[in-house]
């Protein structure tokens, strides 16, 4: 039988470098094979600048459109929530900084603990609401797939996991260390392949959308 | 009880012991000069260390005074002789350590004149003298009972051996140090010897785990004090520890928590952090992941402990805390080089990548070349 800290040194160790493969492998092919195919060449004569307009529109998505909050007030609220909690529990808790150090060398000061625990709590109860709102509202029901829901678990169950670890829920603690980082190791693997992917597409779409907009002139 | 066997000596004149008039803990104590503040301290810090109220101390004192020595093997394996050190050197004598001296130390290999043959008529002569009472000490692993027991003998008697013919009459087995509670440094990949710890061979006698390389010495003494007192085991966690003395992570009791908790880091052993006294993390702490008595008791008669000397927890009163990672490097640091992974993945990647996109370019360009253009009229005609 394996224990608690083979578990912890197997996700630790080959089970985190196999995620890490398969994640940059899988992501480079995608994005890259975007840029090389590139865009239908356009003939029109340009009337502005398509980078500034893919630039200008890249930072502007960042405001939410006035007609969208108004149609769907709670998925603009709940969905930055979540979304602004989730980058920052990644990105701003002090072991995850230690570990993208590790990776990448490089590092950026992290938010007190006290704060990230409160903000990942936060995110779980904005993704449980997000769930809850998927589940009645019959629009968003009849329009979601079986695999939006694995992408939710997905997503929430690296959350749930970190916080269970850091508040001592599930013992022993290498366990709990373990589980959370082999969710965060599905996370990864399955990145590439779902919807996750816009977490670095969106950027492109952005820009593109904005530099189609931006040749033509148009003030989007 | 009664015994008229030889006692080996521990090289300390021990009192004379003698079948019928044996004297109690309290007597032995005031022997020694230990005096009644003295003791009922200790008594109030066994009763905390125990989560009992303060108000439990006396009653604790009450029975403690009485209590009959209850006779104890301690079987040594594989092992450094470090767990012995840490209760016998641990401090000029205090309350514990006399109570360790009066306990019947039957049969300790390290701490015995006697050797060889000698020693083991002691230990059947101890066995069958108190059998069914006497507790068994374990320190060090044991090769385990597929393993070549060559590694690891005692008289020629072959450690497995040993431990199941003495556990047979015991009332319960303590196995302190890391090694005997789960296989330590021994047990450490590749195991060579086929090590295996005391809880994994023993089965039907209660299995108590007193872990650390090596224990805090009070942690020992409170359990056999414990045992003494209430005559019954502690309440155990999941890895068969006393939760008196286990409950709580390091990192939850450590005095550099806050220092954590606001992001302060010693990034060296000696930079401006270290100097300051903040938290070890980043040098390797495993206290997150730790659960010991360092940071509450500490070491040395409560003079200090790593952390407050600037040594980052090793986690050794984890199992297998010896194939953790790295000691010095931080908990959530993978071994091996990610990075590099990451770099030759996304350099495949991006290659992919690109022949796809090339291959689709090329498909566009072909479909361009084969389109045939087509006039008004010719579709016309063929409507
Ligand atoms: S020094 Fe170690 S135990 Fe103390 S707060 Fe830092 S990580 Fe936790
Ligand atoms: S501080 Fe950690 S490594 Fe050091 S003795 Fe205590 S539990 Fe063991």
């Amino acid at each position: 039988m394996i224990t608690p800290m083979e578990f912890l040194m197997w996700t630790k160790g080959p089970l985190f470098q196999l995620a890490l493969t398969i994640f940059a492998l899988g992501l480079l092919a995608r994005l890259v094979e975007i840029f090389v195919l590139g865009r239908a060449h356009n003939y029109a004569v340009p009337r502005g600048s398509a980078v500034v307009g893919g630039l200008r529109t890249l930072y502007k998505r960042f405001h939410t459109d006035p007609g969208t909050f108004k149609s769907a007030p709670f998925d603009v609220v709940v969905g930055i929530i979540w979304h602004t909690g989730f980058i920052i529990a990644l990105l701003l808790f002090i072991p995850h900084v230690e570990l993208i150090k590790s990776t990448f060398g490089i590092a950026w000061p992290a938010l007190p603990n006290p704060v990230v625990d409160a903000i990942t709590a936060i995110t779980l109860l904005g993704l449980l609401a997000a769930l809850a709102h998927r589940l009645l509202h019959p629009v968003k029901k009849f329009l979601s797939t079986p695999g939006d829901y694995v992408i939710w678990a997905v997503t929430f169950l690296p959350l749930l996991t970190g916080y269970l670890a850091y508040h001592r829920v599930i013992n022993p603690y290498p366990l709990a260390l373990g589980l959370h980082i082999l969710t965060v190791e599905v996370f990864l693997i399955v990145l590439p392949f779902t919807k996750l992917t816009h977490i670095f597409t969106v950027w492109l779409a952005r820009y593109y959308n904005g530099a189609t907009f931006g040749r033509k002139g148009v003030q989007s | 009880m009664a015994s008229s066997h030889h006692q080996p000596t521990d090289g300390r004149p021990a009192p004379p012991r003698q079948p019928d008039a044996q004297p109690s803990l309290g007597e032995i104590l005031r022997r020694n000069g230990v005096s009644r503040r003295g003791f009922l301290k200790f008594c109030a810090a066994t009763a905390s260390m125990m989560a009992l109220p303060p108000s439990m101390a006396p009653a604790i004192a009450k029975t403690l005074e009485t209590a009959r020595r209850p006779s104890v093997i301690w079987l040594s394996f594989q092992e450094c002789t470090g767990c012995t050190e840490s209760l016998t050197r641990s401090f000029a004598p205090t309350v514990e350590n006399l109570i360790l001296d009066t306990i019947s130390l039957d049969y300790h290999h390290t701490l015995q004149a006697a050797a060889g043959e000698a020693a083991e008529q002691a230990r059947e002569a101890a066995m069958q003298a108190n059998m069914g009472e006497y507790l068994v000490v374990v320190d060090g692993s044991l090769p385990g009972p597929g393993a070549n027991p060559g590694y690891s003998t005692i008289a020629g008697v072959s450690n497995y051996d040993m431990l199941m013919d003495t556990v047979k009459g015991a009332a319960a087995v303590v196995a302190v140090g890391t090694c005997a509670a789960f296989g330590g440094l021994p047990k450490a990949d590749p195991n060579p010897s086929g090590a295996v710890a005391v809880q994994d061979l023993v089965k039907d006698k209660p299995v108590i785990n007193v872990s650390g390389c090596p224990p805090v010495p009070m942690v020992i003494t409170g359990v056999l004090a414990q045992f003494l007192t209430f005559g019954k085991l502690p309440e155990l966690d999941q890895y068969n520890r006393p939760r008196a003395f286990f409950g709580q992570a390091i990192h939850d009791r450590c005095y550099r928590r806050p220092f954590y908790d606001k992001g302060l880091f010693a990034e060296s052993f000696d930079d401006e952090g270290a100097k300051k006294g903040w938290c070890l993390y980043r040098l390797g702490c495993k206290g997150p992941m730790t659960y010991n008595a360092c940071a509450t008791m500490k070491w040395n008669g409560g003079t200090s402990w790593p952390v407050e000397a600037g040594a980052p927890c090793l986690g050794c009163s984890e199992p297998d805390f010896w194939d953790a990672g790295g000691f010095y490097k931080a908990l959530s640091v993978p071994p091996g080089k990610p990075g590099d992974t990451l770099l030759a993945a996304g350099a495949a990647g991006a290659a992919v990548g690109l022949a796809a996109g090339v291959m689709g370019r090329r498909k566009v360009k072909a479909a361009a070349k084969a389109h045939r253009t087509v006039t008004a009229d010719e579709l016309e005609q063929k409507l």
